[in-house]
C-alpha cells in the first residue's frame, strides 16, 4: 500500500468535477486546433499555452495533458482525412487511414486509431507507474556535474536525432543555449545581452518563443505553402468500428503499444521511429503482406497505437530526470516551468501528490479523448472543410490575443511575432527550431549546473570523468558526437571511390 | 460556430481552387509510391548559397557574441564569471557554422528555396507586425479586421464578398470571447 497509497492520491485529486471539466475543454479545444492542417502537436500546445494560465497549477497540469493528447489525435484526424500528417509520427497512418478513407471507411480508421491511442497511452501510462518512481530515485544522488553531462546528452540526442543536417541543429541547440543566457545572470547579477532594455531584464519568458517559433513560424509557412492544401474530405459515417474491425486490429494495437512504450524512452524521435517501426513489423508479421497501403486496419491500428504509446513514455525522462525527450516534451517542461513544477527526482518525493497527479491526469486526458474523439468526429470533418484562407487568420489572432493575455504586455507579442519570423525562416534554411526550443528550456538548467560544478572541482574539467555516473554520460556524449565521423569515415573506407564519397558527402550534408 | 459558417457558405461558392487537379489516380498509390510522390512534390532545397548565407550570419552573430561575452568578463575555470558560458556556447555556433559551410559548399538537402509565394508570408509577416504597432494605440479591433481581410483577400484568395463578412464575424466572436465573456484587457476601441 506504500506504494499504490500516492498514486490513489492522485486519482482523488484528478476527478475532482473542475479538474475533470478543464480537462474535457483541453481534450476539445486540444482536437479543434490540432485538426487544423500544418500545425502539429508542439504548435497546437504552444498556441494553447495561455489557456492554462491563471488556472491552479493542478488543473492547468491536467487540462495540458488534455490538450496534449487532443492535439495528438488531431494530427492522426488530418493523416485520415487529408492526407495531411500533421507531424512525422502520424505519417505512416497516411498510407492505410487515407485509402481506407477513400474507401467509405474513414469513420472506422479514426475509429480504431481512437481505439488505438487510448489503449497504447494507458499501457505507456501504466508502465510509467512504476517505472518512473525507480528512475527517479537512481537519479536522486544526481549532483551539478551528472546534470551537466545529462543536459548535455540530452541536447545533442534531440539534435543528431531529429531530421535534417546535424550541424545545423547543434547551431539551432546553441541559439537556444545563447537565448537561455539574456537576462541577469543569477550568480553574480550582471546583465546579460539586454542592451538596456528593461522588458529583457528579466530573460526572454519560454512561452513566446515557443509560441513563435512554433505557432506564428508555422502560421507564416502555411500562408506560403497553402496552395498544395489537400481537397475537402468526403461524409464520414460508421465512426463505431465493427467487432471484426477490432479483432483484427487488436494484434496490432497489442504490439504497437509495447513497441512503442520502449521506443517512447529514447530521447529524441520516439514516437515516429515507433509509428514506422509498428508499421513494418505489421507488415512483416500479416500474412498477406500486400494488403498493406491499400487500406489495411492494422496498419492504422498498429502506428497509432505506438506513437501515442511513445508519446506518453517520453513522459519519464522528462518527469523522472527533468529532461525533455524532444520539442513536444520541451514545450511540456516549458509550461510545468511556468505553473512552478520543476520537473526531475526530487518532484516524485517532495511533491507526490502533484507527480501522481500529473501522471494519472494522463489517463483521464486519455479515457475523455476516447469519449470525445468519435462523437465529434463530425465536427472535426466539418472545420477540415472550412477553406484554409479563413482558417488562417483565426489561428493568428487566436496566437496573437492568447500572448497578450499572459501578461498583459504587448512586447511579449511583439516576441511572438518576431520568433514567428525566425521559426519560418529557419525552416526555409533547413534549422529545426525543435533543438533550439530544447536547449532554451534547458539552459540556465546547465549552465548553473556547469558552473557549479566548476566551482565543486576547482576549475578542473577531468573532474568530470573521476564520477562514474558522470564519466558514462559523458562518453556516450562523446560517442554521439563523434559517431558520424567515424561512420562516414568507415563508408568512406569501404566505398572506395572517389565519386562514392562525393556522393556521401553530400548525402550527409 | 465557423464550421456552419462554411457549411452555409459552400454551395453559394466554388471550392477554392487547388480541389480539381488532385484526387482520383490518388486512391491507387501504394505507400512507396506515395513517399515518392510526396519526395516530388517537395519544395527545392534551399541551395548552397542560402547555406552559405545562412552560415555566414551565424558566424557573424557569433563573432559578435564573443566579443560581448569577453566584455563581460570570462573568469577562470575555478571561478567563472558571467561571460564564460555565453563564450563557450557562441563559440560552439561559431565553428559549427564554419563546419557548415565547409560540408554544405554544395547544397545538401535540406531548406526550400524562396519561391513567389514567399512573398506570402512576408506580407504576412507584415501584417503582423502592423497589428502589434497599432493595437496599443487604436485597440485591437480595426487592427484585427485589417488583418483577416488581408489574410483572406490577397493571401488566400478569397472574394471582396466573403473576405469582408468573414473578416467581420471573426473580429466579433473575437471580441465576444476575449472582451465580452473572458474580460481580458486586451487594448481595444470599443
Amino acid at each position: 500500500m506504500e506504494f499504490f497509497g500516492p498514486v490513489m492520491d492522485g486519482f482523488t485529486v484528478v476527478l475532482d468535477p473542475t479538474n475533470l471539466l478543464y480537462c474535457l475543454l483541453g481534450v476539445v479545444v486540444g482536437m479543434l486546433i490540432g485538426v487544423l492542417p500544418g500545425l502539429g502537436p508542439a504548435a497546437t500546445i504552444a498556441i494553447l499555452l495561455p489557456m492554462t494560465y491563471g488556472v491552479e497549477p493542478v488543473t492547468a497540469i491536467i487540462m495540458l495533458a488534455g490538450i496534449f493528447y487532443g492535439a495528438q489525435y488531431g494530427g492522426t484526424i488530418t493523416s485520415v482525412l487529408l492526407r495531411l500528417p500533421g507531424e512525422a509520427s502520424s505519417v505512416v497512418t497516411v498510407f492505410d487511414g487515407y485509402v481506407m478513407a477513400k474507401q467509405g471507411r474513414a469513420g472506422t480508421a479514426l475509429g480504431i486509431a481512437a481505439i488505438g491511442s487510448f489503449f497504447g497511452a494507458t499501457v505507456s501510462i501504466i508502465g510509467l507507474t512504476f517505472l518512473a518512481p525507480l528512475v527517479a530515485s537512481f537519479a536522486l544522488d544526481f549532483g551539478p556535474p551528472e546534470y551537466t553531462a545529462l543536459a548535455m546528452l540530452g541536447i545533442l540526442l534531440v539534435a543528431t536525432i531529429s531530421g535534417g543536417t546535424k550541424i545545423k541543429a547543434i547551431i539551432a541547440a546553441a541559439v537556444g543555449l545563447f537565448l537561455a543566457t539574456v537576462g541577469r545572470d543569477g550568480f553574480t547579477g550582471a546583465e546579460r545581452f539586454t542592451f538596456g532594455n528593461l522588458s529583457l531584464a528579466d530573460g526572454i519568458d519560454f512561452v513566446p518563443i515557443a509560441m513563435g517559433l512554433f505557432g506564428v513560424g508555422e502560421i507564416l509557412y502555411n500562408l506560403e505553402e497553402r496552395h498544395r492544401a489537400a481537397t475537402a474530405p468526403m461524409k464520414v459515417s460508421n465512426v463505431w468500428p465493427k467487432a471484426k474491425d477490432i479483432k483484427e486490429a487488436s494484434g496490432a494495437i497489442g504490439r504497437g503499444s509495447v513497441l512503442g512504450f520502449f521506443l517512447g524512452i529514447l530521447p529524441g524521435g520516439g514516437a515516429t521511429i515507433s509509428s514506422l517501426a509498428s508499421y513494418a513489423m505489421e507488415k512483416k508479421t500479416a500474412k498477406d503482406p500486400s494488403r498493406f497501403g491499400k487500406g489495411a486496419i492494422e496498419g492504422v491500428a498498429g502506428p497509432e497505437s505506438a506513437n501515442n504509446a511513445a508519446a506518453t513514455s517520453s513522459f519519464i525522462p522528462l518527469l523522472t530526470l527533468g529532461i525533455p525527450a524532444n520539442a513536444t516534451m520541451a514545450i511540456i517542461f516549458g509550461a510545468l516551468l511556468i505553473q512552478g513544477v520543476t520537473p526531475g527526482p526530487q518532484l516524485i518525493s517532495n511533491d507526490p501528490e502533484l507527480f501522481w497527479g500529473v501522471v494519472n491526469s494522463m489517463y483521464i486526458g486519455n479515457i475523455l479523448l476516447l469519449i470525445m474523439s468519435i462523437p465529434l468526429i463530425g465536427v472535426f470533418v466539418r472545420i477540415l472543410r472550412i477553406r484554409a484562407a479563413i482558417l488562417a487568420p483565426i489561428t493568428a489572432l487566436i496566437t496573437l490575443l492568447g500572448a497578450y493575455t499572459i501578461r498583459n504586455s504587448m512586447f511579449d507579442v511583439l516576441l511572438v511575432v518576431l520568433f514567428g519570423a525566425l521559426g519560418y525562416l529557419m525552416k526555409k534554411f533547413g534549422f529545426e527550431p525543435g533543438p533550439l526550443v530544447l536547449a532554451f528550456v534547458l539552459g540556465s538548467l546547465l549552465e548553473s549546473n556547469l558552473r557549479r560544478s566548476l566551482l565543486v572541482l576547482e576549475g578542473d574539467p577531468t573532474g568530470f570523468f573521476t564520477r562514474p555516473i558522470s564519466a558514462t554520460l559523458l562518453a556516450l556524449f562523446i560517442f554521439v558526437a563523434v559517431w558520424p565521423m567515424i561512420k562516414s569515415a568507415i563508408d568512406r573506407r569501404k566505398n572506395g571511390s572517389i565519386a562514392a564519397a562525393v556522393a556521401k558527402e553530400k548525402e550527409n550534408a | 460556430m465557423d464550421a456552419k459558417k462554411a457549411e452555409e457558405a459552400r454551395p453559394i461558392e466554388p471550392a477554392a481552387p487547388q480541389a480539381p487537379a488532385e484526387g482520383v489516380e490518388l486512391d491507387d498509390l501504394t505507400p512507396e509510391e506515395l513517399a515518392a510522390q510526396w519526395e516530388a512534390e517537395a519544395p527545392e532545397p534551399a541551395g548552397p548559397i542560402a547555406n552559405l548565407v545562412s552560415s555566414l550570419v551565424v558566424l557573424a552573430l557569433s563573432i559578435a557574441g564573443l566579443a560581448l561575452s569577453i566584455g563581460l568578463e570570462l573568469g577562470t575555470p575555478a571561478a567563472p564569471a558571467a561571460g564564460m558560458w555565453p563564450f563557450i556556447v557562441t563559440l560552439i555556433a561559431g565553428v559549427m557554422a564554419i563546419a557548415q559551410i565547409i560540408v554544405g559548399r554544395s547544397g545538401g538537402k535540406d531548406g526550400e528555396k524562396f519561391s513567389g509565394m514567399s512573398w506570402y508570408a512576408a506580407i504576412g509577416f507584415g501584417t503582423l507586425i502592423l497589428m502589434v504597432v497599432l493595437m496599443p494605440l487604436i485597440g485591437f479591433e480595426v487592427p484585427a479586421l485589417l488583418l483577416c481581410f488581408v489574410w483572406m483577400r490577397w493571401l488566400g484568395g478569397e472574394r471582396w464578398r466573403s473576405a469582408t463578412i468573414y473578416s467581420i464575424l471573426i473580429v466579433a466572436a473575437f471580441y465576444a470571447i476575449f472582451i465580452a465573456a473572458l474580460g481580458t484587457t486586451i487594448p481595444r476601441l470599443f
